[in-house]
């Protein structure tokens, strides 16, 4: 058991040397692609951590995401503060966000968390509209740093191995096989002795933390950015689809799910730019019915076929 | 309330769901080694008990104390922690886990924390306890009814409770089955374990109880030693009440 974890490991760290060379062998266009696709990896992997074992659908990615993109913004725009000082400070309020909204809504049923947390990245966007109206003076804010692509995407790079890697600890721990058996049966999870609130709040809260960094990291990319766009709630739809059209039962699905979903959508949209919205809804029915289990289960499935088939 | 000596005890504990009063100011006390049984008709509050103690349910009034002090208040993963272990009526395995893991999951966060090497051979120790060793490899979907509850079992012991409790832990068996499963019981009770058990076979609650508590309705209408409880006319026409009904 632990020795392929390992294994796991070390292919990973592999992967991420390698795609640490792609901004000096891609173009800018391909660079372009490329550090969409980076950005969405680091957000898929945080949220599988949390809702691979727990089968929670989290849709608050959106606003993890904009806390780091809009306190980046505005720091550096109407405080003068350094952009690592501003992107440490969104990490740790999204961290705390998602620890209060977890503590609210983790105790109950999923649906009433999948819900709150739908509402909740337009619910940040009026309240920051409406503090900006008020009190600060409505206007954009300038996001200017000598960061050029190549640079956010490796710090992207940095984010994603990080978030696995974190994610593959959490998996061996205690932790780890605490979220296993919630997902399994939670009245089992209470009377086994798991602190079922403590551990989904925490794992959670690891999105946030993730969620507002990538949000951070990806501000100076923008230049000039609308505190209105980005709280998105597109992307955390993005992001789930993605990350369940890789799979969430593993770490790795992501990958496998970002990739070619960042291809196949870079095509859809240069050549049916009105019909992206029906792409998403073909890949949803893809998952539903074709790939429930992600790209990765698929490829487990046939796996177990070869060996079996090879006997 | 004063520690009165007795490993648990119930005070006029009731619970109610809406407008059903599903367990009506139950009063007894279990004390250190000893095996007691629930016994009752369908509906007469039995799980709604266990649950209660467990910590599934909190009471609507009332109290329930472990060695002295209150556990009704606590959440069910703090009473497991403290050393209550339960099963459950309807066997509850966690299907994507191993046999192994399911029992190992009893070891890591319960009365005895375990990790690692040490929890996997615990968890092997517990299945060897209850016959199932072999089985540890297996996934969960491939075991018959009564080895589904051995692992049950072995997930609770592998916590070492100080207080076991069993719903309906014979229930749903054949008659070989149910022998082993008689004797694994009666193996708790020569370890000395402090156990309250929910049955509705007969024999098995006279050879493995030292004491009966019988429920109707949510009420407690008879307690004491099995062979003067089952022959009570009150806890008889309880029974056949419910048979004719
Ligand atoms: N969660 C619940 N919600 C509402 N009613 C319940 C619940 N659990 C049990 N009851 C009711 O409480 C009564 C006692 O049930 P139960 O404790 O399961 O009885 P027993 O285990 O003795 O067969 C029944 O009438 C049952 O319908
Ligand atoms: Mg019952």
């Amino acid at each position: 058991m632990s020795r392929s974890g390992f294994k796991e490991l070390a292919i990973a760290a592999c992967l991420a040397i390698l795609a640490g060379f792609v901004p000096l062998v891609f173009n800018n266009y391909w660079l372009s692609i490329s550090v969409t696709a980076m950005m969405y990896i680091a957000l898929c992997t945080s949220w599988v951590m949390f809702s691979g074992p727990t089968h929670y659908i989290s849709l608050a990615s959106g606003a993890f995401f904009g806390i780091g993109g809009y306190l980046v913004a505005t720091g550096m725009s109407d405080y003068q503060m350094s952009f690592w000082l501003m992107a440490g400070i969104s990490a740790l309020v999204a961290t705390i966000l998602a620890g209060l909204i977890g503590a609210a809504t983790l105790r109950l049923s999923g649906v009433y968390f999948v819900i709150f947390t739908l509402g909740l990245a337009e619910m940040i966007r009026n309240l920051v509209s409406w503090v900006q109206n008020n009190f600060l003076g409505s206007r954009g804010l300038y996001v200017l740093t000598d960061f050029t692509e190549a640079h956010i995407y490796w710090m992207l790079l940095v984010l994603a191995a990080a978030a696995y890697f974190l994610g593959w600890y959490i998996n061996r721990s205690r932790l780890g096989f605490a979220l296993r058996i919630i997902g399994n049966d939670e009245t089992v999870a209470r009377h086994v002795g798991i602190n079922t609130a403590t551990a989904k709040i925490v794992l959670f809260m690891t999105t946030g933390f993730f969620g507002a960094l990538v949000g951070a990291v990806i501000a100076p990319r923008y230049s000039y950015i609308e505190p209105n766009q980005v709280f998105s709630p597109e992307l955390s739809f993005m992001v789930v689809i993605m990350a369940l059209l890789g799979g969430a039962g593993r770490l790795w699905g992501p990958i496998v799910g970002v990739i070619p979903f960042t291809l196949v959508w870079e095509y859809v949209s240069l050549q049916f730019p009105n019909q992206t919205t029906m792409f998403i809804g073909l890949i949803f029915l893809l998952i539903v019915f074709v790939l429930p289990n992600g790209i990765v289960g698929r490829l487990e499935q046939v796996a177990v076929k070869i060996r079996q088939g090879g006997h | 309330m004063r520690y009165s000596g007795s490993a648990l005890s119930v005070n006029g504990v009731t619970k109610r769901f809406g407008g059903l009063v599903a367990v009506d100011n139950m009063e007894f006390s279990v004390g250190e080694h000893e095996m007691v049984g629930i016994i009752g008709p369908n509906g007469s509050g039995k799980t709604t008990m266990m649950n209660m103690i467990s910590g599934t349910f909190k009471p609507t009034s009332g109290s329930i104390s472990m060695m002295g002090s209150r556990i009704s208040d606590l959440p069910a993963q703090e009473i497991t922690r403290r050393g209550v272990g339960r099963t459950f009526q309807l066997v509850r395995l966690l299907p994507s886990l191993s046999v192994l893991e399911n029992v190992i999951a009893g070891a890591v966060f319960g009365h005895r924390k375990r990790w690692g090497r040490e929890a996997e051979d615990h968890a092997h120790r517990m299945l060897e306890r209850v016959g199932m060793d072999a089985m540890s490899y297996a996934p969960v979907s491939s075991l018959t009814y009564i080895d589904q509850k051995r692992v049950e079992l072995a997930r609770v012991l592998a916590g070492d409770p100080e207080i076991l409790l069993l719903d309906e832990w014979l229930a749903g068996l054949n008659p070989t089955e149910l022998e082993t499963g008689i004797e694994l019981i009666h193996d708790l009770r020569k370890e000395g374990r402090t156990v309250i058990l929910v049955e509705h076979v007969m024999d098995a609650i006279r050879s493995l109880c030292d004491r009966c508590v019988v429920m109707s309705s949510g009420v407690k209408i008879a307690e004491g030693s099995p062979d003067v409880v089952l022959s009570d006319p009150e806890v008889i026409r309880a029974y056949l009440g419910d048979d004719d009904a």
